[in-house]
Order: structure tokens, then sequence, then C-alpha cells
């Protein structure tokens, strides 16, 4: 369960989020749409704990992310992963060192376990056997699946995805859609995704929020977002480029 | 114009404040961090070997030919007043308490601060130490602490075989081209050199060590803006390193002077 009360940030005196409240319930697919730089990955970042909060508080599972000393943060983080944007992949080391990372790293699991769930974790990603493999070797689809082994790897409760399916082909976005639902269905992990890809966001989505000028201005099943009369959502969601979005925009200008 | 003037002055000493302040910040942590398990060996002999095995032939080469140019401007001199002698001692001094530790630093600082500044830099604006964090790993004590240990130890180690290469050119100067006998330019080095004089270039090298560590640390953890950025932390890194080490030096050759004078 991710409860988000109030949540205000700022940066250089420019509100990214401005008294934003969302809940996410446990097993559940939430996709938070919205337009580039609206504050959408500050969110995630937030859930987290990689940013703190002016103002209004983030609970996970009933704990206050911002208030939690290092080793509670350690170890909501065990139960947490996220699929950055960019893959964010560590060029030094190799796709089973990456992936492989945090058992590595935090557990006193054997080197064969280790391999086995490495393994495990790229298959369901469909790049078994390319654990040797450097990420600079990798496209890009092929990072971005590499990264969502590496976050399933610790078989977490939730997955934070920064647009997962941006930047990649039509087929690579397909399959990882495939995947997320049945992370979802198999596993019940809760994931919260970020993306503005309408197409992906019908597919995955058990609910859809759409965030605007940093709050979150409508939420509800995919199918009620569909037949939202809301003009900004309505332009967002058509891809129109004319709306009260761009307007906003122009009058500034 | 004056206005302008003292805004961009305090524009300037506000930067360098919050430079200090978050190397402060980071050297606090990165010293609490070195002593809190579970250590990194592996990392840290990793990087002892980038920062140290790496850099002996630079090392080498640099320490040779200060050598030969200092015995050689030395001579100029001495030879002048008859005092070729003791072109040995006066090198050996200057080589073991100033040369070695500022020109082994100054190289190290080049070579490996700034290679530290690039790779965390890159990290930085990739997400990769965010992504650290995500994975419950301290970004300092994964990234930071293996660097400083490293640093820390193989600086000494480098700038000690800096002043035996250093030494050795001055000697192949002397004896081959000045006419000093090799027995009597060792005779004179080591009879001019002290232990304190060893000791306290090494402990400024040490010194050393640890703020290009940090330094360059700092750097890369701080860059913003993409591949323009990582160009601008490596030479701000370059740069302060250049600085520290030089004020660094200062303080701590006054301060063993009175100290042991």
């Amino acid at each position: 369960m991710i409860e988000i009360h109030k949540l205000h940030k700022k940066f250089n005196n420019v509100a990214v989020l401005n008294d934003l409240s969302l809940d996410i319930n446990k097993g559940q697919t939430c996709v938070i749409i919205g337009r580039s730089g609206c504050g959408k990955s500050v969110l995630l970042k937030h859930i987290i704990g990689l940013l703190k909060p002016d103002k209004g508080k983030v609970l996970v599972n009933h704990k206050e992310v911002a208030a939690l000393n290092e080793m509670e943060l350690s170890a909501l983080r065990s139960k947490i992963s996220m699929v950055f944007q960019g893959g964010a992949l560590f060029d030094s080391m190799n796709v089973s060192e990456n992936v492989g990372f945090s058992l590595i790293e935090h557990t006193h699991t054997s080197q064969k376990e280790i391999l086995e769930r490495v393994e495990e974790s790229l298959s369901l990603v469909g790049l078994g056997g390319i654990g040797n493999l450097m990420p600079s070797e990798l496209s890009g689809g092929m990072k971005k699946r590499v990264a969502l082994a590496r976050a399933i790897c610790i078989r977490p409760e939730i997955i934070l995805y920064d647009e997962p399916t941006t930047g990649i082909d039509p087929i690579a976005a397909d399959s990882i859609n495939e995947l997320i639902r049945s992370l979802h269905d198999k596993l019940k992990v809760t994931s919260i995704v970020v993306t503005h890809d309408m197409k992906s966001a019908y597919h995955i989505a058990d609910k859809i929020a759409m965030m605007y000028k940093g709050k979150i201005i409508l939420e509800g099943s995919p199918r009620e977002i569909r037949e939202s009369k809301d003009p900004v959502v309505h332009q967002f969601i058509n891809g129109l480029a004319k709306g009260p979005i761009t307007e906003a925009v122009d009058n500034f200008k | 114009m004056f206005t302008l003037f003292f805004i961009d002055l305090g524009r300037k000493v506000l930067s360098f404040m919050y430079f200090f302040g978050g190397l402060s910040n980071l050297a606090i942590q990165t010293v609490y961090l070195t002593f809190k398990p579970p250590y990194k060996t592996g990392r840290i002999i990793e990087q002892a070997k980038k920062a140290g095995y790496d850099s002996f032939p630079i090392v080498s080469l640099v320490a040779l030919f200060i050598g030969f140019i200092f015995a050689l401007q030395t001579a100029y001199f001495m030879q002048r007043i008859g005092s070729e002698l003791y072109i040995a001692s006066l090198v050996a001094l200057s080589i073991v308490r100033e040369l070695g530790p500022v020109i082994t630093a100054l190289i190290v600082a080049g070579r490996v601060g700034a290679s530290n500044t690039a790779e965390l830099g890159s990290m930085q604006v990739t997400e990769q130490i965010d992504a650290l964090e995500t994975l419950a790993e301290n970004p300092v004590k994964y990234l930071v602490v293996p660097r400083f240990v490293a640093l820390g130890i193989t600086l000494p180690i480098l700038t000690l075989y800096a002043n035996i290469i250093g030494i050795l050119g001055s000697y192949l100067i002397c004896t081959i081209k000045l006419g000093i006998t090799s027995s009597m330019y060792m005779n004179v080095t080591f009879t001019s050199l002290l232990y304190k004089d060893l000791f306290t270039g090494l402990f400024k090298s040490w010194i050393f060590g640890m703020l290009i560590a940090l330094i360059s640390c700092y750097e890369g953890f701080n860059v913003e803006g993409g591949a323009v950025g990582v160009g601008k932390a490596t030479t701000r890194s370059v740069v302060f390193s250049f600085i520290m080490i030089i004020a660094a030096d200062c303080f701590f050759t006054a301060l063993f002077y009175f100290i042991f004078p």
C-alpha cells in the first residue's frame, strides 16, 4: 500500500509537485500519465526515498519514507525496485553482475544460486544467455529489459517503472507491457508506471492517474480515463496539439 | 560597475563556501564509513591497482626527468662556487621533503583524480548513482571509500618510489657528467637525509592522496548537465586538487618547520 499525502516539492523556486495526493493499493498497477517534465519521475524518486519532500509525506506499507533511518530505508529498498528510464546499468559490470548486484552485495547467497536467479530473471525478460555481455554491447531495448531483470531479481513487492517503453521499438515495448502484466498477475507485484505511451497505459493499468501542474487532476480505470470529458485529459490522451495544456504554455510565452 | 564587481565577488565567495561545506560533509561521511563494516576489500584493491600500480610508468618517467633537471640546475650554481659535492644533499633533501610528494600528487591528481570525476560524473548523469541507492547501496561507501583508502595507501608508496627514481636521476647526472664518484654521492645523500625528512614527505603525500580522492569524488557526484557538465567538473576537479595540494603543502611545510625545526 502506497499513500501519498499533499506532496510539495520545489526546484529552484519552481513547484514541481504541488499538493499531490494519490493512493495505490497492494497488488495494483497504477499508471501515471502526464507531459514530459511534469514531475512524474520526481514523484517516483520520492516513493523510493531518493528525494525528500518539502511538505507532505509518502507512506509505504504505513511507514513514512522520509522519516526512515539508513537501516530502515535499506530494508524498505530491499522490497522496492526501480527501473530507470535509460536502464542505469553499471557500465563497469557485465549483465550478470548488474542483475545479481543486490544478491552479491547484500546477501550470503551462494554463487551458484545467484547465477541461477540471474539466469531465471534474464529468461523472464527474454534475454537468457547474455550474462557475459557488457552494457555497452546491448541495444536500448535490451538495456531496458536487463534493468527490468535487475529489478525483479530481488523478488520485490513493489516495482517503479520510469517510462519503460520510451525509445524502444513497438514489439519490444509490447513485450515489456506483457511482462509488467504477467508480474502483476503471477507475483501480485504492486507497480507504478510512469509513461506518456497511452497504448501501454491502457494495456497494463488497473488505475490511471493524470498528472498536470504538479498534482493529480483525475484518476480512474482505463475506461473512465478514456471516456473522460476533462479537456486537459482529453487533449493529452488523444495527443492533440491544440487544447488547454498547450494554450497555457502559449499564454506563458 | 562596482556593484556588479561586488555581486560577482559575493557569488564566488558563496560558491567557494558551498564547495567547502559539501567537501567537508563528504569527508566526514567517508571517514565514518571507512571504519564501518562491511569492508569492501576487493574494491579497494581494484582502485589501488588503478590509482597506484598503473601510475608507476608515468611517475618513473617524470621523477627521473626531475632528478636530471634538478641536478643540472643545481650544478650550474654549485660549480661556480666549487661545491659540486653538495648537489647530492641538496637534491636528496628537496626531492624527499618537497618535490617527490608534490610532483607525484600533481601527477595522480591529473591522471587518477580526473578519471574518478569523469567516471562518477558519467554515472551521475546516467542515473547509475541513483540506481545504486535504490539497490540499498550507499554510494559513498561503494564509490568514495575504496578510492579514499586506495589513494591514501598508494600515494605514499608512489612518492617513496618517485623519491628513489628522482635521486637515481640526479645520481646518473652527477656520476656520469659531473665526475662525482658513486660512493661519495651515496655517502653525502644518506648523511644529509634524516628520518623526519622522509616522514614529513610521506605524511604530506598521505594527506594529498585523501584530498585528491575527496575532491574528485565530490565533483563527480555534483555533475549537472550531461557531457558538458562532466567536462566542466573534470576540469574543476583537477584545478581544485592542484590548489588544495599546494595549499596543504604550504600549511604542513610551515607546521613541520615549527614542530620539528
